[in-house]
């Protein structure tokens, strides 16, 4: 997991919460959208937080204080549903952590009970703790190996939902298409409406291109303009799934072909 | 009278000069580009034939008034120099236009020698000069007239922006341009291939307006960045050339497959992304042995050729109308057919049938007959019932067109579009129902072609100017 600083004053002046946008490491670099996990619009900067899963978040990985990105052009997509909608239970995986932020900051201004839910592998995975604590009326975690929290994954949902003395009035949830997908199979039996914050495959993130296609409630859409946030209810997930796949084998031909690169990650500090 | 008719006919040479272009066999497995260009000897044995007409049909069927005979001329006198100069009053892209305009249609279909099966190959030419100016490595930079003070937006780098941006800097204006990719030039860049065109003609052109003293911000995308209301703060006329960049698809089952691509996408990962370096770029491809495009024009043509370079063993033409309606250049399916790609003409996909992985395996297609001619003029595309059948393809690329952008439109208030998504601008100036604000190319027309779009950035830029210096 890497935090990414980026200097850019006029998209940071103009980011909103569950926006994205669209960074090249270098110039042979590919596109890839990120979540904007925070901003200071004085400083013109940008924070993201992202997991490294291939060559091209290997390349951003890489990088030293100081240097440059090719691209980070935004802010993409449209921003999260802000408004009063009573107790918002806000889930945020992995990565999806550092953009559930700026989202819970201005539930909570709008008014909203906010229940944080942190999921990830094992405790050095989660962070932000500090920054939800103040904004949060409850904090949950939850670790695959039980290091932090309650052990197992996000079928532990329903445990914490129901040791609440009302359900949450809606759930918000950023992360992996895995926990993101089971959260809406969750609470689709429980009734509770679920506003999820896809990460397809994207090229320009304008339109253009339609990779980002997804079925959402029967009809097209293309995540980059329509979304990226969708109801995770209508969201056709099986297919979803698979388009995310689509390069598994090619990003494993990556690390086939590609040098030994330098330890960054030991005891799950960041050595750059 | 008679006899001195005759022998002025015999005089005239009808043989059109081909231009010499790498073999079918070869070319389908390179990138390089297909058509090789005129050598001077040929490009002056083909300008000797212009009759050089007193009244010049040739510059009325030319979307920018090239003063073609002109430009011919100077090849004939082997003054290159002054033909470029020639061709560039009208044209700042003739590198590009005399590649990718369709001249048989245009300038080509006026000439006085097409009757004859002889009309002179202005494309070619244009393309020669064009090409010449690059050999000598200068760039000839034309005078700027004084500063005027005024500023001016330009939304996307393609054909008509530049034309614009062109247009207005050597007016005296002072010309930004913002670019939503992080490359210059559009679909020029993005859409057509280097076969096709070479990118490094593109940024020539790109290098052209920025010398002439354009600032081209990239990665910009208006309407998220900053709004068209926001820069009218900062500019004092903005102009909106963002094309067709909304792939439309066919609401058939199964398109959201692994394996389907809209052609933007597909051209997009080989063009803008070097996929046809990949793996020496990052931007992942596929490799697929079956490849069926859906659709029959230029950019259909562009993604059924770039399938059987990157290694295709298959690559097909699906088309609903005949062989006599496709849209694309004449040349471009002639090459495509030398190529070797196979077209299924009278034929529509209906469903597309995947693996229990998401990946596309099949197609089902439905035959279909020519009716009546529909609103298009062409004849109606009719099925023939219970005609299905399938084809074991493992790519489908769907090229059947693209709507208007619609990032600026949508958030830009006081911009009226049509029920097509396209913006509303005066066919002649480019002015929309906004104030200072003006518009051309694809975002106007639908898609369309390069010139027409340089053809509309053309006029844009005089009512552009006109209400700079009147405030009319």
């Amino acid at each position: 997991m890497h935090l990414l600083v980026i200097e850019t004053p006029e998209i940071a002046s103009k980011v909103r919460p569950g926006q994205f946008v669209i960074v090249r490491a270098n110039d042979e670099g590919e596109r890839i959208p990120l979540s904007v996990a925070d901003w200071d619009a004085q400083k013109g900067t940008i924070t993201i937080v992202f997991m490294e899963v291939g060559a091209s978040t290997g390349a951003l990985a890489c990088l030293k204080e100081g240097d440059s990105v090719a691209t980070c052009v935004g802010p993409l997509g449209n921003e999260t549903e802000i408004g009063n909608f009573g107790t918002v239970m806000c889930i945020g995986g992995c990565y999806g952590i550092g953009s559930m932020y700026p989202v819970i900051k201005e539930l909570k201004e709008a008014g909203n009970k906010i229940i944080t839910v942190l999921e990830a592998r094992s405790n050095y995975l989660i962070y932000w703790t500090d920054r939800f604590v103040p904004l949060s009326n409850r904090i949950f975690n939850i670790t695959r190996d039980g290091s932090q929290g309650f052990k197992g994954h996000v079928s532990r949902l329903p445990d914490i939902i129901n040791g609440l003395l009302t359900p949450p009035d809606r759930i918000i949830v950023n992360g992996c298409t895995f926990l993101m997908a089971n959260v809406s199979e969750v609470t689709k039996n429980l009734g509770i409406k679920t506003v999820v914050n896809l990460n397809p495959i994207m090229i320009d993130g304008t339109g253009m291109c339609g990779v980002c296609r997804v079925t959402v409630g029967g009809k097209m859409k293309f995540a980059c303009v329509d979304g990226p946030e969708f109801d995770g209810h209508e969201v056709d997930w099986k297919e979803f799934l698979a388009r995310r796949k689509a390069y598994l084998d090619e990003e494993a031909l990556f690390f086939r072909r590609s040098e030994p690169k330098p330890i960054i990650h030991e005891g799950g500090k960041c050595q750059v | 009278m008679n006899e001195e008719k005759t022998e002025k006919a015999s005089k005239i040479d009808l043989n059109r000069n081909d231009m010499p272009r790498q073999s079918p066999e070869i070319r389908r497995h390179n990138f390089n580009e297909v058509a090789l260009g005129y050598t001077e000897e040929i490009a002056v044995k083909e300008a000797k034939r212009c009759l050089q007409c007193k009244k010049p049909r040739c510059k009325t069927g030319c979307p920018v008034e090239i003063d073609i005979p002109d430009f011919i001329s100077c090849i004939v006198k082997r003054d290159f120099a002054a033909g470029i100069k020639k061709l560039k009053e009208k044209n700042c892209l003739p590198a590009v236009c005399g590649r990718v305009c369709p001249q048989e249609t245009q300038c080509e279909s006026q000439c006085i020698l097409l009757n004859k099966k002889g009309e002179i190959a202005i494309g070619r030419l244009e393309r020669f000069l064009a090409d010449w100016e690059a050999k000598q490595g200068i760039m000839d930079i034309p005078p700027k007239a004084k500063p005027t003070g005024k500023k001016i937006a330009i939304v996307g780098s393609g054909p008509a922006g530049i034309t614009v941006a062109g247009d207005l800097i050597l007016l005296g204006h002072e010309v930004t341009i913002f670019e939503a990719l992080h490359k210059a030039g559009g679909v020029l860049v993005y859409g057509i291939p280097e076969f096709r065109l070479p990118k490094a003609i593109v940024a020539r052109e790109v290098d052209y307006v920025k010398k002439l003293g354009a600032k081209v911000f990239t990665d910009y995308v208006v309407g998220k960045t900053r709004s068209i209301d926001e820069l009218l703060k900062e500019f004092d006329a903005v102009f909106v050339g963002t094309g067709a960049g909304l792939p439309w698809f066919m609401d058939i089952p199964g398109e959201n497959l692994n394996g389907v691509y809209s052609a933007n996408e597909y051209l997009t990962r080989m063009n803008l992304m070097q996929g046809y370096r990949y793996p020496m770029s990052s931007t992942p491809v596929k490799k697929h042995l079956k490849v069926a495009v859906v659709g029959g024009g230029n950019v259909a043509m562009d993604s059924a050729r770039t399938a059987l370079r990157m290694g295709a063993a298959e690559s097909r033409i699906i088309y609903r109308r005949s062989h006599a309606e496709l849209p694309a250049r004449l040349e471009e399916s002639e090459n495509a057919e030398e190529e070797g790609v196979i077209f299924n003409v009278l034929t529509l996909p209906v469903r597309y049938i995947g693996d229990e992985n998401g990946w596309l395996k099949e197609i089902e297609c439905l035959r279909m007959e020519l009716g009546e001619p529909d609103a298009s003029g062409r004849r109606a595309p009719i099925e023939i019932p219970n005609s299905n059948f399938r084809m074991q393809m493992d790519a489908v690329v769907c090229a059947i067109g693209n709507s208007p952008n619609p990032l600026v439109p949508s958030t830009t208030p006081g911009l009226e579009t049509t029920r097509r998504g396209t913006l509303v601008a005066d066919p002649e100036t480019g002015k929309t129902t906004k104030d200072r604000v003006w518009a051309g190319g694809d975002i106007v027309t639908g898609a369309a072609t390069v010139i027409l779009a340089m053809g509309a950035g053309r006029k844009a830029a005089r009512s552009m100017h006109e209400y700079l210096m009147t405030g009319k």
